[in-house]
């Protein structure tokens, strides 16, 4: 019997697009200040089971339980409550192009925490940024950044409500090997840092080891695995589990 | 050759299906901009900013078309009325001509493809970049924030810039005039002024206020509703341009109608 927290609950999750069955039945439990890694080809439905979490889709059926409320239940006052509790950073870091990073930062600031001074909301955006290794990016634009300085602004960007959870999509897509370190490095310093539980949503191995600290591949729509590295993927006998780690660690 | 007709059948029913869908969205989409302008919070500095954006950024362009048409008009009228001896008239009937319609109709062409374009794309590439889907996440509404922003700005904007089109309009009719039948400022402006009423700068405005709304809405559904892809941006901005000249057109007759109604009473 586990007697950890449990803050996400989802059973029996059903979501299609026209004839496209993309969750077929998902079960899953996550844990208090646990990173769990979800993983899977490409359109396997990982992204679509984060955004059913804070309400940018719909599930068809099944239920997403956050904090003890299903999400699909919520009004869109406690969706958007319920949203300040979770973190997302996007797959392409979504950062507002016609806005500054400092810009990007005080956005969800202003608009969700009330009577905050400018001095407070300065503090709070240099501190994120510091956290992040980019305290200098302030008055930048997106556009003059790189691909990881992105990545860690989207980051910074969420961290700045207090999230409780924190959703990364593909958090290393499109990165080169040293910066994908520094994004996995920056995933558990935010973990140990902020005490954030997190879902971490990739198809890069690597990233999964340094980051879960259990797996949960998903597979025809299902979790076919769920557990530690060591437990699901060495010595897999499922081949598509098996042919996903020969061709990440094997191959390259 | 059943099966072709059938299929053929099947794709005409889809099209239509398609077609009432559209509008059935595009009457949400409206009808939401009611429900959301008058519900706090208020983005006023938004507003703002995009008045300025609209207003400010357009005026070169506005400025050099409403001068262009000025001249131009007034040049292809002289010929007509002097067969008759009747230039005398010319500032009166370029008033009421650039007052009445061109004025308003040349300013909502122009800022369908400046602004509206612009604003299509805008919010196209936020869409396909997960940007709106940010603002969700954040607990923002993404809705007030871009399209009630900008339908705002675009509503109260374009009477402004029609006012300063006519104005920029009939300065270029003045330099024409003055040039040709050497009438000076004062006489100009007297007989534009006489020959106005307060019927035309009042009908001038109210079509103006729908045709700002109509290209900013127009402009936001298209943008929120682009598919993925940088291609869906491209066609967003198209199909904000061609919508809002398409409805400006129809909105102009339709103006017409009802203002001729009040002429007569």
């Amino acid at each position: 019997m586990d007697n950890r927290e449990k803050v996400v609950v989802i059973r029996d999750l059903y979501k299609a697009f026209g004839d496209l069955e993309v969750l077929k039945g998902v079960d899953m439990d996550l844990y208090r200040e646990e990173n769990l890694v979800v993983l899977g080809r490409s359109g396997t439905g990982k992204s679509v089971l984060i955004k059913i979490m804070v309400g940018l889709l719909q599930q068809d059926s099944g239920s997403m339980e956050v904090f003890g409320k299903e999400i699909s239940r919520l009004g869109i006052r406690e969706l958007n409550e319920m949203r300040l509790k979770i973190g997302f950073s996007f797959q392409n870091s979504a950062l507002y192009d016609s806005m500054t990073v400092r810009e990007n930062m005080e956005f969800p600031l202003v608009r969700n925490i009330k009577n905050l001074t400018k001095k407070e909301i300065s503090l709070r955006i240099e501190e994120l940024l510091d956290a992040v290794g980019l305290p200098q990016t302030i008055n930048q634009m997106p556009s003059e950044l790189s691909g990881g300085q992105k990545k860690r602004i989207g980051v910074a960007r969420t961290l700045v409500l207090n999230p409780e959870i924190m959703l990364y999509d593909e958090p290393t897509a499109g990165l080169d090997p040293i910066t994908c370190v520094d994004i996995n490095n920056l995933i558990n310093e935010v973990r140990e840092r902020y005490k954030t539980t997190s879902i971490v949503i990739t198809h890069d191995l690597s990233c999964a080891k340094q980051t879960g600290d259990r797996m949960a591949v998903l597979l025809e729509g299902q979790f076919g695995a769920l557990g530690t590295f060591e437990e699901v993927f060495p010595h897999a006998e499922d081949q598509r589990i098996k042919s996903f780690y020969d061709y990440n660690f094997i191959n390259s | 050759m059943a099966g072709q007709s059938g299929t053929r059948k099947h794709v005409f029913s889809k099209k239509i299906d398609d077609f009432f869908k559209g509008l059935a969205d595009a009457w949400k989409f409206v009808k939401r901009f009611f429900q959301e302008v008058f519900v706090p919070p208020y983005e006023f500095k938004e507003v703002i900013h995009q008045c300025y954006r609209i207003g400010v950024e357009s005026l070169p362009l506005i400025s050099l078309t409403g001068f262009i048409v000025g001249i131009v008009f007034t040049n292809q009228s002289r010929p007509s009325l002097s067969e008759f001896g009747a230039t005398s008239w010319l500032p009166s009937l370029i008033a009421i001509a650039i007052v009445r319609a061109m004025g308003p109709l040349v300013t909502a062409l122009i800022a369908a493809g400046k602004v509206g374009s612009g604003i299509g794309a805008e919010i196209g590439s936020m869409k396909v970049t997960e940007q709106i889907d940010a603002m969700e996440v954040s607990a923002t509404n993404p809705y007030k924030f871009l399209v009630v922003t900008r339908v705002l700005a675009t509503t109260f904007m374009i009477p402004v810039l029609v006012m300063y089109t006519d104005f920029v309009a009939l300065m270029g009719a003045f330099i024409n005039v003055n040039a040709n039948e050497l009438v000076s400022i004062s006489t100009f402006f007297a007989q534009v002024f006489s020959s106005v009423t307060f019927l035309d700068i009042f009908s001038s405005i109210i079509k103006s206020l729908f045709f700002g709304f109509t290209i900013g809405m127009v402009g936001c559904y298209k943008g929120y509703n682009s598919s993925k892809g940088t291609e869906g941006v491209g066609r967003a901005a198209n199909a904000a341009v061609v919508v809002s000249m398409f409805l400006i057109f129809i909105e102009e007759l339709l103006s017409l109608q009802i203002i001729n109604l009040f002429r007569m009473k």
